[in-house]
């Protein structure tokens, strides 16, 4: 599997993350050196092996279904980069 | 007493029990070493004025009586920990000036010990990384140096601040993450004691996230009965995440008696890899025969799928990396980007993003992205965590048959220069060839100093042990350090 720029640009665009265009082929050498690397595992016979979902044999454990915590508005907005009137505020969405 | 600093936690305890001296003089001498040692780039959030007062606080609490052992006790904690109203920065410009509103469960159960921060420590960007140089504070410095050499050393990474604190003695004991070898290969790198502990042991409540299935805390200190003692203050059950394991934690410093007689050791033939340094190659057989002479049995034993380890992990890890920064986003903490006129939130994201990650933290959530990505689900990160199945039945089958422990080198290396032009990031994550099975099946691991090569850096061999016996691994590790005798302390020139 060979990364070429257009997929390179594709993936940024679903990471959400900005990339300028000149840097497209020098990030899609580097996915194709990482993927290389990674390719390795094609190697194996993993038909009958079930995918890992959890490391330790342990059931997720239940609580009460019930309110643990709230009332706390003024620190959950305390570190937003722009926030008013009890909100975050973001630019705007719709039209 | 002169060099307060340079106490161990044990020492430390049973000098403040004595009463001997103080919490605020033991954090009074650390507060200076820190002080003098900015060329490590260690500490990179001071708090002082904190512990100072939790030293007060500790003393009286000493007084009363009523002091577990940590109380008192000057740490460094990394700055991937959230701690209340102190900078968490997971070493990211994207989370520039985020001041936690809330304690991390491990570093609420030290303060609430009694143990004192002195500060936040320098680590890899979110954790991603093997020589500490993705940091945004710039790189931590290893306080060891080749014999003759001014050439600057990698402490390792990602918990580089925290091997080069411990090492420097500027802290008497330091907490780590450790997702593939954070916490080993440090502490291989700066001859200091790292140990992981089992996947569930230490809760991940409010330590910022990198990849939820294989991140772990543990303890950075000077000495083996220091891990014991600092672990067991870090684990424990807590009900906000979901994954810790609620299993009473046993006291672990009663358990080093150093008699490992009848104990079967491990020695997996797939870890001796092409092209790995004689003086690794001699370390591990050193290490092994010190563990015969103390009685163990050693075994020859096969870790088959080995190799894929790595390859497994460079799909899981990004992929819940991925998933995991998904987060900062410029809405509700840190970074925002400076928008351009007409930019509407797609913009904010991306820009804040693309300005707020560093180099390799972007590589790895595309990488995550892509492999999680439609059409290729299956290919990459189904096979990835198939193989991991097959990681772990390699373990589970080593231990069925009556292993007690698995030695194998740390790291494949003994430390790095700084700076060096690392052009494939694969050959960075060979770092992790050693460490990373562990953090695959979840099992406890521990890295200790055994030797010096041949310019004078410290080299440590890794103890690997069965899921939930903390205790026992730290007792093979203990009579490992006690036949290994190892002293040596970098010369100080910073």
């Amino acid at each position: 599997m060979s990364i070429d720029t257009e997929t390179a640009a594709r993936v940024a665009k679903l990471a959400r993350i900005k990339v300028d265009p000149a840097e497209l082929p020098s990030l899609a050498s580097e996915f194709n050196a990482i993927l290389g690397f990674i390719e390795q595992l094609s190697e194996l016979d993993v038909s009958d092996v079930e995918p890992m979902t959890s490391v330790t044999p342990q059931r997720l454990k239940r609580r009460v279904d019930a309110v643990t915590d709230g009332n706390q508005q003024a620190k959950v907005l305390s570190n937003a980069p722009d926030a008013r009137e009890g909100f975050f505020a973001v630019p705007k969405v719709v039209e | 007493m002169s060099d307060l600093n340079k106490l161990t936690i044990a020492e430390a305890r049973d000098a403040l029990r004595r009463g001997e001296t103080t919490a605020v003089e033991l954090t009074e001498a650390c507060l200076g070493a820190i002080e003098t040692a900015d060329a490590l780039g260690a500490f990179v959030h001071k708090t002082p004025d904190l512990a100072l007062a939790r030293a007060q606080a500790a003393d009286a609490r000493l007084k009363s009586g009523d002091a577990p052992a940590l109380c008192g006790i000057p740490l460094g904690i990394k700055d991937l920990f959230c701690t209340e109203g102190v900078e968490s920065q997971a070493a990211s410009k994207i989370l520039t000036g985020f001041r936690p509103e809330y304690e991390s469960t491990v570093s609420a159960q030290l303060r609430d010990a009694g143990a004192v921060m002195l500060g936040k420590l320098n680590m890899d960007e979110f954790a991603m990384g093997s020589s500490n140089e993705t940091s945004v504070y710039g790189p931590a410095v290893n306080p060891w140096r080749a014999a003759g050499s001014t050439q600057n050393l990698t402490p390792g990474g990602s918990s580089g601040g925290s091997a080069a604190a411990v090492a420097a003695d500027l802290c008497l004991g330091a907490t780590g993450t450790d997702t593939g070898g954070s916490i080993r290969q440090p502490a291989a790198f700066t001859g200091t004691v790292g140990l992981k502990p089992t996947y569930g042991r230490c809760s991940r409540w409010g330590i910022v996230a990198f990849a939820s299935s294989l991140d772990q805390a543990g303890p950075m200190t000077k000495t083996v009965r220091d891990a014991a003692i600092m672990g067991a203050a870090m684990m424990g059950h807590d009900p906000k995440d979901s994954t810790s394991a609620d299993l009473p934690v046993p006291d672990f410093e009663a358990m080093l008696t150093g008699d490992i007689r009848g104990k079967v050791i491990g020695i997996p033939r797939e870890y001796r890899v092409d092209g790995m340094p004689e003086e690794i190659e001699k370390l591990w057989a050193d290490g092994a025969a010190m563990l015969k002479d103390a009685g163990a049995e050693l075994r020859d034993i096969a870790l088959p799928h080995t190799k894929y380890a790595l390859p497994a992990y460079y799909v899981i890890a990004p992929a819940e990396a991925s998933s995991n920064l998904a987060r900062y986003d410029g809405v509700r903490f840190g970074y925002r980007a400076e928008l351009s006129q007409g930019d509407g939130i797609t913009e904010l994201y991306e820009k804040t993003r693309a300005e707020g990650f560093g180099a390799e933290v972007k590589r790895r959530i595309m990488i995550g992205t892509y492999v999680l990505s439609a059409g290729f689900y299956d290919a990459y990160y189904n096979r990835a965590r198939r193989v991991r199945s097959l990681i772990k039945r390699d373990f589970d089958e080593v231990f069925a048959a009556g292993v007690d422990a698995i030695l194998t080198p740390a790291t494949p290396s003994a430390a790095f220069e700084l700076g060096k032009e690392v052009a494939d990031p694969v050959e960075m994550y060979l770092n992790d060839v050693f460490t990373v099975t562990v953090n695959l099946a979840g099992l406890p691991g521990v890295a200790l100093p055994t030797g010096l090569n041949a310019a004078g850096l410290p080299l440590g061999l890794q103890l690997i042990g069965r899921p939930f016996e903390e205790g026992a691994l730290l007792n093979t590790a203990y009579a490992l350090e006690q036949a290994a005798g190892f002293v040596a302390k970098p010369n100080k020139w910073w």
